[in-house]
């Protein structure tokens, strides 16, 4: 057996898990202020609050094991971590569950897991792994990256058809910042983007004029005026009529309505912005952004590419689902389904993000042990 | 193990941590705009988000998509819509819902009925959704309503679309009836609200994809009452596409008088393609009665009348065919080969088989008659004759072919196979075997078989065109608001029966003599200048014997059911055509020949004449009782007898 080093407990990031909870037990709250207009069961009592903080306590868990376990024999079997998770992607199909108008979920008795969002974390310790042993790390040629490709592709198509576009928009996002971070040309994103721009008018032009009007809905609901258009208005206003100081804890008027969907999960900040105004939304927003300015130092301190790039990696997934949440539920982004993370209701996002996080801890206090 | 992991161990380029670099900047940035905008709504434009979620002044309010139209054959309408003024109540801007009502009963009167349940069963609704209180308000409480509009804040009068059968009864079993979305509906189907409408049965339940439309709506800015201020946002409904259909609405209007004082069914196809020109059920229903939303006795009578009016008899009702089997009987007989055109039977009023004596209708007998003689003067004995020959099973196969002992494949809901018994049938239901003297019952269209009226039809069209069965639709083609097609409907060719040509020609100038000679059965559908064909059939509903020439006195579910199946011109065949009086005690000849002659006059634009009256014109002789024409087998005629014409027994 190994001696435990006592370097690993000196260089433990605090900072980063006191971040995340004091997120966590702030989503806490709100989803208890969301939730508490129609159940009237008191905080302890609630049962989204109740099961939030059991999902918190199997992050917790999740965390702690991803901490003890060095990271670099992470690097190892990266690829069977990918190859697990893409073949949960896949049995979604033929085990999975419908909700909501889409086949995303695995039943576990009185769980269901969601495995699309376990994928943003595999595609991220795939790419970290491809790039930690390519040779052409730091400059790397479009031909290079083709095996990236692949690896996003192939649970992205799976989640797509559930169909899943806002995880697979974040996927894809997130993959493109490992590519920028891993060193892919400038070149090759001027290219794809050229690509991407022609293409579209292209095919667009194809279209019959009512194919276009369901890719436009599907693609950005908000343009459905009677559907998540409506929602959005909604949200706008609850967020807008928070003003400076907010309503108050528990005051928020929108919410209580029913007006806005999704009150405890994707829309969760628009109840938390009514209730707290512009200073609690600078304040939560601020610790996100001090999450990441604290994981982006961590991939910069980092020993080795894979430590490097799965630390960027997973504070990229956690700053974009921020920035596009709070920007569809604000209304300048299209209403895709992101949730808020350590925000949001929800198992699945909840226990992947703070796995996420114990994989920062884990890079930062590694760094000094070769 | 230490050392394994530090061989993996790759230096960080360089290019890596400038890229960081830049990630900062773009995360700064982006925060940084996330500040800017939560700014502008919160701070900037605070005031007047504040202002719109105090009053939650930004309401949906939906438009609902005016369902298509239906339309016959040529383009007439036969199902419309029309505007309905319904009274509305936004139940969270009355101040005081209960005194609202109060003072609503007060207004419209008691015949409103219990407003405050409408109400409360709407508990569940998103908030600020409108419930419909009362529709179709007449001109007098509109006006009462919006002269009192400020003391009832939250009600309204909305206009909408609203479903109507202009010609009432007219074929409603084929169209069906639209009636408010129920939970399961909702749950099944995506996109109904509450209070929507869906069709229930006919064609606007199984065509309700095409019919319905697509909901619009707009997002307004109202005041503190709920009173319109400004639209904010709009999506337009799009009405629901029309549906052509095959019915010609004259021809259905003719059929239904013609049914003025029976029970059962008519069903005209189009030979030639299996389309359903009319289809008659009686009794009926009003469709209107369901748009309106109908009221719990009204359903009640519906549902208990023992006539049951809800069920199509054409699709959904099974009749013994009696002697209209008779063509089936004859085609088999002819394809197997067990008689020829000249075999000739006697027939001596009766037929003494096991134990028992098999009457024939005429008891004093028709003599020796062929296959030709048999079917113009609808003999027993000939039948039970080959019935024996053929055997249960052989007659199962023949009539498979025509298609009896199946659903027709209509789109109807509820359609009857009827039922085409056999050995392994009989030993499958009761666990018996088969008696060679139910065989007998068998060929007279007696006994365990059954069939449809649109079977029976559809029997009639297959003899009229050649041995082909057409599936029988009632859809043309679904058109779009602006008159482009967008599905249309083929003629589908289910099989060919695979007759010789001559086996179809002889029952074809067999019932054309049952019409047109004077000892035929079926003389009352004569129509001058057309050639028709026919067969009659009585049916027994009950088995009951005794003297059948008068059921006057007899409970109406025992009496005889009255058949009539034909085709127009019999050269080349338009119509085919089945005629059923249920229970009407009479003969098929008396009572159901006479339904067709009148839907035949119509389609043919002849005046409908009494054949009676025509023979009594000087000089006159129906054209194909002249002898000659063509290869009538004259020759194997027997001598008229006089006493038979006016005798249209079957």
């Amino acid at each position: 057996m190994r001696q435990f080093d006592r370097r690993l407990a000196y260089h433990f990031d605090w900072s980063l898990l006191v971040l995340t909870l004091a997120i966590l037990g702030w989503g806490l709250a709100t989803i208890f202020s969301a939730t508490e207009a129609r159940a009237h069961t008191g905080f302890f009592n609630n049962p989204l609050v109740v099961r939030q903080a059991l999902y918190a306590a199997a992050g917790f868990v999740g965390m702690i094991v991803v901490i003890l376990i060095d990271y670099r024999r992470l690097e190892r079997y990266a690829y069977v971590v990918y190859a697990a998770v893409v073949l949960l992607v896949l049995a979604v199909p033929v085990i999975g569950t419908v909700g909501g108008g889409a086949r995303r979920w695995i039943s576990l008795g009185p769980v269901s897991i969601q495995p699309s969002e376990m994928v943003k974390v595999a595609v991220v310790i795939a790419f970290a792994r491809y790039f930690h042993r390519a040779q052409s790390t730091g400059d790397v040629r479009f031909v290079d990256a083709i095996p990236a490709f692949l690896l996003l592709a192939l649970p992205g198509a799976f989640v797509l058809a559930q169909p899943d576009l806002g995880t697979v928009g974040v996927i894809t996002i997130v993959a493109f910042s490992v590519l920028f971070c891993a060193g892919l040309r400038i070149r090759v994103f001027l290219v794809l983007g050229a690509i991407a721009a022609a293409a579209v008018p292209l095919l667009w032009g194809h279209l019959k004029t009512y194919q276009q009007q369901r890719v436009l809905t599907f693609l950005s609901p908000e343009m459905d005026p009677l559907g998540a258009g409506y929602h959005v208005i909604q949200s706008k206003i609850a967020i807008g009529s928070g003003q400076f100081w907010g309503k108050g804890f528990l005051h928020g008027t929108q919410n209580k309505l029913n007006f806005i969907p999704e009150q405890h999960t994707d829309f969760i900040f628009s109840v938390f912005a009514e209730e707290w105004g512009y200073v609690g939304a600078v304040v939560l927003i601020g610790l996100y952004a001090a999450l990441v300015v604290r994981g982006l130092m961590v991939a910069y301190r980092a020993k080795d590419r894979f430590g490097a790039l799965l630390a960027f990696g997973v504070v990229s997934i956690v700053f974009w689902q921020v920035v596009i949440n709070v920007g569809m539920t604000s209304g300048i982004l299209p209403v895709v389904g992101i949730t808020l993370p350590f925000f949001s209701y929800g198992g699945s996002s909840l226990t992947t993000m703070m796995i996420a996080v114990g994989l920062m801890i884990n890079v930062n206090m590694r760094r000094f042990l070769f | 193990m230490a050392s394994t992991l530090v061989t993996s161990r790759r230096e960080i380029p360089s290019e890596f941590r400038r890229r960081l670099g830049f990630a900062l900047a773009l995360v700064v940035a982006l925060f940084a705009l996330t500040f800017a905008r939560l700014w502008h709504l919160q701070v900037s434009a605070g005031e007047e988000y504040r202002s719109l979620s105090e009053h939650n002044r930004i309401r949906l309010k939906r438009v609902r998509a005016t369902r298509g139209t239906i339309l016959d054959r040529n383009h007439n309408i036969v199902v419309d819509n029309r505007p309905s003024f319904d009274l509305v109540l936004v139940p969270e801007d009355a101040h005081d819902v209960p005194a609202t009502i109060a003072s609503l009963s007060r207004l419209l009167g008691p015949e409103v009925g219990d407003l405050s349940a409408i109400v409360a069963a709407a508990r569940n609704r998103p908030p600020f959704e409108d419930v419909v209180l009362v529709r179709d308000l007449d001109w007098e409480r509109i006006v009462k309503i919006e002269t009192h509009q400020f003391e009832l804040p939250g009600v309204s009068v909305q206009v909408g679309p609203r479903r109507t059968y202009p010609f009432g009864q007219m074929a409603a079993h084929l169209l069906g009836y639209v009636g408010e979305v129920n939970q399961q509906e909702r749950e099944a189907r995506r996109g109904y609200h509450l209070g929507d409408l869906i069709g229930k049965a006919g064609a606007e339940r199984y065509w309700e994809n095409y019919l319905r439309g697509v909901d619009g709506g707009q997002q307004v800015e109202v005041d503190s009452v709920g009173r319109k201020l400004r639209v904010l946002s709009e999506v337009d409904e799009t009405p629901g596409n029309s549906l052509v259909l095959t019915i010609d609405r004259d021809l259905q209007q003719v059929a239904e008088q013609a049914m003025e004082g029976h029970d059962g069914s008519v069903v005209a196809l189009d030979p030639r393609t299996g389309e359903i020109l009319a289809m008659v059920s009686r009794p009926s229903f009003d469709p209107n009665v369901f748009a309106r939303g109908i009221r719990l006795a009204e359903w009640k009578a519906l549902v208990d009348d023992k006539k049951r009016p809800l069920n199509s008899k054409s699709v959904q009702g099974t009749y013994p065919p009696g002697s209209t089997y008779k063509v089936v009987m004859a085609a088999a007989a002819l394809e197997e080969g067990v008689i020829t055109p000249f075999t000739s039977i006697f027939c001596g009023g009766g037929l003494y088989f096991g134990n028992r004596t098999f009457r024939c209708w005429r008891a004093s007998g028709h003599g020796s008659v062929n296959v030709h003689e048999a079917l113009v003067r609808s003999c027993d004995v000939f039948f039970y004759q080959i019935g024996q020959r053929l055997g249960v099973d052989t007659i199962a196969e023949y009539s498979h072919r025509f298609g009896l002992g199946a659903p027709t494949g209509i789109t109807l809901e509820h359609e009857s196979g009827g039922i085409i018994p056999s050995s392994a049938w009989k030993r499958q239901r009761f666990g018996e075997p088969w008696y060679p003297g139910e065989t007998l019952s068998i060929a007279i269209g007696q006994g365990y078989v059954t069939t449809t009226p649109l079977q029976m039809a559809s029997v009639m069209a297959t003899i009229a065109n050649g041995g082909v069965v057409y599936r029988p639709k009632f859809v043309k083609r679904v058109e779009g608001t602006d008159g482009t097609t967008l599905l249309e409907e083929e003629p589908e060719a289910v099989r060919d029966v695979g007759f010789k040509k001559s086996t179809l020609l002889q029952i074809r100038e067999a019932m054309s003599d049952t019409v047109n000679s004077k000892r035929g059965t079926g003389s009352n559908a004569k129509l001058p200048g057309i050639e028709v064909g026919g067969k009659t059939g009585t049916a027994q509903a009950s088995r009951a014997g005794g003297d059948k020439t008068s059921q006057r006195g007899w409970a109406r579910e025992k009496r005889d059911h009255a058949w009539f199946i034909a085709f127009a011109p019999v050269d080349n065949p338009e119509i085919a055509i089945a005629v059923l009086a249920e229970h009407s005690g009479q003969h098929g000849g008396t009572a159901a020949a006479p339904i067709a002659r009148k839907v035949l006059a119509h389609f043919f634009g002849v005046p409908e004449e009494d054949p009676a009256a025509l023979k009594r014109v000087a000089g006159f002789v129906p054209e194909h009782d002249q002898p000659g024409a063509a290869i009538r087998l004259s020759a194997l005629r027997e001598p008229l007898d006089p006493a038979v014409h006016d005798h249209t027994h079957d």
